[in-house]
């Protein structure tokens, strides 16, 4: 049976990590390399970098933070944040990351999502989707919307129908970020969570709000996602991956134990 | 010395990684004398089934790859590369290379599964092998793909794996032994798996 995966998310800012991060066991809370090899360490199933450094003149230092993790950690990352092109993909890739993340520059420009998927295959190409709660309309049905720019530019698209088109162009996976619910350690947004996994055959992935176990065990089952992505709840030490991997097996639902 | 296939499909960067953590020296080449005469082949891929064998037919690589299965060096296939040593793939309806009988097939839709089937999954191996030998049968391993192998005769099955329903996930046979799954990917296991290779002298003595 395949396992729901549990995924660290870590922001990358000019080649370190952003937010002041507190192991316990001698890990520089600044460097990515060393918190990835943390991570595959302690049972991470997958890892998320995202660059919020995002310039083009900037990019040449993700790409070698990048080639370093891909030498020490031996299960798939993928790489978001400001890429563009075709270019920034394949340099990403060729550096050592699985996947890429596109978000803003999809709902741009669709066309990258299906070149992508062309060019590298689609199990390569993960749509990033911000979504923001709204009254239903008749343009936005679903009641959510997709936001840019981190939350601060409506689209006007509907979240329903643009994951469903991203599926169509040929995106392998869906990393659904709320924006409602991120940063609040309230829990995920569960409801167009659901709503999105059950309208796509894709993997999907929730994102934002994640504050304890209970949290993934609830956007895990009521949510029907198939992954969840987690920030501040490991990297400030609250949790480690083997105890909500514990909780989680406690209650039924399948995780890679052993690693 | 490891020869890695190089056929433009998908990050043969990532196996190569894996090989030189093992202390492996590696070659990627797209040349088919060069694969011809290797002494050990990894043959990688992601991608379409379709594209992947043009690519190989254009360059001679496709009999290449029969010449090493022939000449009984140690031959292992990896995701596409398990699927498209098979005789036929349903993806693009493709011709495949043949190595063993048997079509690479689609995993079937059904309600509430998946498809690619991407994460992590068991792997039941349903007869001992030097190659998958010494793995914990707890152990998982990373896959991403939406078609599997399906070889023509039972005892060339080495793995199973459920999704939806059970699928075959290891393939042996001789010196060719192949994964749906990513050992490059699959963490300590996965690692544990190309060194098996790595030793392997391509026969089934223990």
């Amino acid at each position: 049976m395949l396992s729901k995966r549990i995924i660290p998310c870590l922001d990358v800012r000019d080649g370190r990590t952003t937010k002041g991060i507190k192991f316990q066991n001698n890990v520089d809370i600044g460097d990515p390399v060393e918190m990835a090899r943390h991570y595959y360490d302690t049972g991470a199933d997958e890892l998320v970098f995202y660059d919020i450094t995002a310039s083009s003149d900037r990019r040449g230092i993700m790409i070698e933070v990048v080639r370093r993790v891909a030498k020490v950690i031996f299960i798939p990352f993928s790489v978001g944040g400001g890429l563009r092109t075709l270019e920034d993909m394949r340099e990403v890739l060729l550096a050592g990351a699985e996947k890429v993340s596109v978000n803003t520059a999809a709902v741009r420009n669709p066309r990258l999502i299906a070149e992508g998927a062309q060019a590298f295959g689609s199990q390569c190409i993960v749509l990033g989707m911000d979504v923001k709660r709204v009254p239903p309309s008749p343009q936005i049905p679903s009641g959510y919307e997709v936001v840019i720019h981190g939350g601060r530019t409506p689209t006007g698209i509907d979240a329903l129908w643009w994951a469903r088109e991203a599926e169509r162009l040929g995106a392998g996976e869906i990393c659904l970020n709320s924006i409602d619910a991120d940063g609040t350690q309230d829990g995920y947004e569960l409801t167009v969570t659901r709503m999105i996994s059950e309208a796509v055959s894709i993997p999907v992935i929730a994102s934002g709000g994640a504050g304890k176990p209970e949290h993934l065990a609830e956007v895990l089952t009521r949510g029907c996602a198939d992954a969840a992505l987690i920030a501040s709840m490991v990297h400030y030490g609250t949790y480690t991956i083997p105890e909500i991997k514990d909780y989680l097996a406690q209650r039924g639902i399948p995780v890679r134990l052993t690693w | 010395m490891v020869v890695v296939v190089d056929y433009q499909a998908g990050n043969l960067a990532s196996v190569v990684r894996a090989l030189t953590a093992l202390g492996a020296r590696s070659r990627v080449t797209d040349e088919p004398e060069v694969v011809a005469a290797a002494p050990r082949v990894v043959f990688p891929g992601v991608g379409a089934a379709g594209r992947a064998m043009a690519v190989l037919r254009e360059r001679g690589l496709d009999e290449a790859l029969r010449q090493v299965k022939a000449r009984g060096v140690p031959l292992l296939g990896i995701c596409l590369g398990a699927q498209i040593i098979l005789e036929f793939s349903q993806e693009n309806e493709t011709p495949g290379l043949g190595l063993l009988p048997g079509r690479a097939t689609a995993l079937p839709r059904q309600p509430g599964i998946k498809i690619p089937h991407m994460g992590w999954n068991r792997v039941e191996f349903v007869r001992p092998h030097p190659v998958f030998a010494g793995l914990p049968p707890t152990a998982e391993y990373y896959f991403v793909h939406s078609y599997f192998p399906e070889p023509a005769r039972p005892e060339m099955v080495a793995g199973i794996t459920e999704h939806g329903r059970p699928f075959v996930s290891a393939v042996a046979w001789e010196n060719l032994v192949a994964t749906q799954f990513h050992p490059e990917k699959s963490g300590r296991f996965g690692l544990h798996i190309l060194a098996n290779f790595l030793a392997w002298d391509g026969t089934l003595a223990q």
